[in-house]
């Protein structure tokens, strides 16, 4: 398969992998539901980023949005934690709910939601802070502030991340003073010591060398026992290796959704074969 | 000759050209202070020659020679002098002759042509007096009360001795009237204060009338005590004098009381010259000011300066930096928050005299004489706070400098990257605590660079504070050891005033000339100093967000 052209060789490779399992086909619609987001249509302005998307998250599984860049997809993963409050000239109409309960309800205190729903960013951005203090943010901003425990949770969170065996002898170092990898991971730590019930995650590994790549998507197959986990890639491998539902995203429609080895071995859509063996995007 | 100047290079020469030029300035300006201002301390030798004055008569003469100059004899025949021979040029020299009990006049021209054999006799004595300048002349004889204890050669090491129990003594008496009787008079007013205040509320009863009596009868007591025992130390004082003679001959009685230093500068060897000079450049940084500030120390106008500074510093960054914080990160960005943001930037424009009216106006006048009639009734009709003082004056300073710490601050919050604030908006922070907990300890670095720009034109600002604040001599520190310790009410010195005063308004211009310039040298290590300390703290700021591409 090396002397297939760079085109398609990535549909193929992917392809190959699936072929050796033999894993039935998983069906969303047979698992617990964490977030569902139904008829969802979200505006900058005047220009409509996201067209009826309807999509429910199921709990403990790792679910990759994929598709081309100015899809929607992290648009829509912002959605979840709401951060598109903050772009002033957004607004939405839908429904998002996390365990049954709208989370664009007037009464929900946005604060809270990001607590419960964690989120990961495409460049790793760190605090100016020491490694110990980056972890603790969170929880220092929620209360609780005794040592023991926060030593505690920072330990539990480092090693969740797999970064405490690296970073245990120089907790108090700045956390900018990390490589690119482990920063990521550290602001996964951080993310996770809050344990929140999802863990959102815009490209993490983009800004990453390979070797770091590799740690990190190690890692999140190892946290999805714990946690819900969305990740947004427009690195089609990377969505095949880490993630057991993809979902494919076009010009802010939700083009196809379903088992990550359909996706890749038996799209049943045009667009999306397309899109995956390399023809487009 | 075209290809050099297609190069470039004629760019890189005239560029580094005004680099050089900038740092020439720079220099030349720092130089010549340091050379006029610090060359002032260093023990001058005192000059015994004769004179011809223009009648033809001959005087006798002792000074120290301050400056030599070239002039046309023309003008100096003109001017009555009779000079012979024929060269068209003589010079002539500054003396600072001293003694202006006896000759009244302090500095004066010389054509060197006229004078005699220029001699530097060993026993020449400089006597800096507290009164009446400086006394050049020979030491004749010392006397306790009124009987001479020691003759010539004798009296030298005598009149030292002497000096030194005088000056201890001195001392004794000041520290007496500056801090106990000083704090006995602090009381009285004090006393009177409350008597005053409880009888404009009608509270004032006989009885409490009469408890303030005997209070007042005590401390009354207390001072009569305090001043008989100044009484006599200054008794004890005045005990010795010498016996000197200056130019003419005619032998003039200095009380030793008066005597604030004395040696002989003819006679000191470089080492002793070099402790004299840095016993002078002490007492000049840490002695109040004499015979019209013309002599003696600064300090009080150091501790004003940065003490106003400081305060400044205090007043100007809180309310800079809300005003900052709210333009930047909380007000709707619009045209209307454009125009006040375009105001905000040319008030740094607005002369600073301006600052100092509305000052005047606004806070002494207006705010000061409102606070004097809501909590200080029972001193008026005296102001307190209704006169120029030093809150005022760093409050006038602060709204001077308020631009540069609100732009810089504003800039400094524009830099924090987007992604480190939605890193903690994700985590579940509201914004106010996003602000409080990551943007802002981020923004310090901006902000100080934005106090440093403040502290810069703060501190060498002068005319504002004239009309706010700043007197040519303050009785007392605006901080002392009577509660509440700070008193922000006081006026107080400051360095830039105070070179304006001794340059133009003292009486005595020659003599206060390296004045100017030492104090200017100081003004400026204040302001080094004052910066540096602030620099030093943004860059360990700095070290902490390296690595934060953005900052």
């Amino acid at each position: 398969m090396s002397n297939t052209p760079e085109s398609l060789s990535s549909g193929i490779r992917i392809a190959t992998k699936f072929e050796e399992s033999q894993e039935p086909t998983k069906r969303v619609e047979d698992l617990e539901v964490t977030l569902a987001v139904k008829n969802l249509n979200l505006f900058y302005g005047q220009s409509q980023a996201l067209h009826g998307v309807n999509i429910n998250i199921p709990k403990g599984h790792v679910v990759a949005f994929i598709g081309p860049s100015g899809c929607g997809k992290s648009t829509l993963l912002r959605c979840f934690n709401r951060m598109n409050d903050l772009v002033d000239s957004c607004h939405i109409d839908g429904q998002i709910l996390i365990d049954g309960r709208d989370i664009y309800d007037r009464k929900v205190n946005v604060a809270q939601l990001r607590r419960r729903v964690g989120m990961v960013f495409q460049k790793p951005n760190p605090f100016p802070k020491s490694i110990y203090e980056n972890v603790a943010y969170g929880l220092r901003l929620h209360g609780i502030n005794g040592r023991n425990q926060l030593d505690e949770t920072v330990e539990r969170a480092l090693r969740g991340a797999a970064l405490w065996d690296e970073v245990k002898d120089r907790l108090d170092t700045s956390g900018l003073s990390l490589s690119g990898g482990q920063q990521q991971r550290l602001v996964i730590a951080r993310a996770i010591a809050l344990e929140p019930e999802v863990l959102l995650l815009d490209e993490p590994c983009s800004a990453l060398d390979p070797i770091a790549t590799a740690k990190v998507e190690e890692l999140l197959i190892e946290l999805k026992s714990r946690f819900t986990i969305v990740i947004v890639t427009h690195n089609m491998q990377q969505a095949a290796r880490v993630s057991d539902f993809t979902a494919y995203m076009y010009l802010g429609k939700l083009i196809e959704y379903g088992d990550t080895k359909d996706i890749f071995m038996r799209p049943a859509r045009q667009e999306t074969e397309d899109y995956i063996t390399g023809r487009f995007g | 000759m075209r290809d050099w100047f297609k190069s470039g290079s004629p760019w890189i020469w005239l560029t580094a050209g005004a680099v050089a030029a900038a740092v020439l300035a720079v220099a030349g300006v720092l130089s010549l202070t340091a050379l006029r201002g610090l060359g002032h301390f260093w023990p001058k030798p005192v000059v015994e020659t004769t004179f011809q004055e223009r009648d033809g008569s001959k005087i006798g003469l002792i000074g120290e020679i301050r400056e030599r100059e070239e002039v046309a004899v023309r003008r100096l025949r003109e001017a009555g002098f009779v000079i012979s021979g024929n060269a068209a040029f003589a010079e002539r020299v500054l003396m600072k002759m001293g003694n202006k009990d006896v000759t009244g006049i302090d500095f004066r021209w010389f054509p060197v042509p006229l004078l005699g054999e220029v001699n530097y006799p060993k026993d020449l004595i400089t006597v800096e007096r507290r009164e009446w300048g400086n006394f050049y002349g020979h030491l004749v004889s010392v006397k306790e009360d009124g009987k001479v204890v020691a003759i010539g050669e004798d009296a030298w090491p005598e009149v030292k001795a002497r000096v030194a129990r005088a000056s201890a003594l001195f001392k004794q008496a000041l520290s007496l009237e500056k801090h106990d009787i000083g704090k006995v008079n602090y009381e009285i007013e004090k006393l009177r204060l409350q008597a005053r205040g409880l009888e404009l509320q009608g509270k004032l009863t006989e009885q409490r009338k009469a408890e303030f009596d005997t209070q007042r009868d005590g401390l009354n007591a207390q001072f009569a005590v305090l001043q008989d025992r100044i009484a006599i130390l200054r008794k004890e004082i005045a005990r010795d004098t010498l016996v000197g003679r200056v130019m003419d001959g005619k032998e003039v009685e200095i009380k030793l009381a008066l005597v604030a230093d004395i040696y002989r500068a003819n006679d000191m060897g470089l080492f002793e010259k070099m402790g004299h000079y840095v016993g002078k450049l002490a007492e000049f940084v840490s002695e109040e000011p004499r015979e019209a500030n013309t002599e003696g120390g600064i300090f009080p106008a150091i501790f004003g300066t940065v003490m106003m500074v400081l305060l400044m510093a205090a007043l100007v960054t809180p309310l800079g930096v809300m005003a900052a914080i709210y333009m930047r990160e909380y007000a709707k960005q619009g045209p209307l928050i454009r125009v006040i943001r375009i105001s905000v930037n040319n008030l740094a424009g607005v002369p600073s005299i301006v600052y100092g009216v509305f000052g005047l106006g606004f806070f002494v006048y207006f705010l000061g004489g409102n606070i004097d009639q809501l909590f200080f009734p029972e001193a008026l009709p005296a102001p307190t706070f209704g006169s120029p003082g030093i809150l005022w004056a760093s409050l006038t300073l602060a709204l001077l400098t308020l631009p540069v710490v609100i732009v810089s601050t504003e800039e400094g919050l524009a830099r924090v990257p987007r992604s480190v604030r939605e890193g903690s908006l994700a985590l579940g922070a509201t914004k106010a605590e996003t602000l409080w907990r990551t943007v802002l300890p981020m923004t310090g670095p901006a902000m100080m660079t934005g106090l440093i720009l403040a502290i810069a034109r703060a501190a060498g600002e002068v005319a504002p504070l004239m009309l706010v604040g700043v007197v040519k001599l303050a009785p007392t520190l605006p901080l002392d050891g009577f509660f509440p310790f700070l008193h922000l009410e006081r006026k107080f010195m400051h360095l830039g005033f105070h070179i304006y005063d001794v340059g133009f308004q003292s009486p005595n211009v020659e003599a206060a000339r390296p004045l100017v310039y030492a104090t200017a040298l100081l003004l400026v290590i204040v302001i080094v100093v004052l910066n540096l300390t602030a620099i030093r703290l943004r860059n360990s700021m700095r070290e902490k967000y390296r690595g934060l591409e953005t900052v």
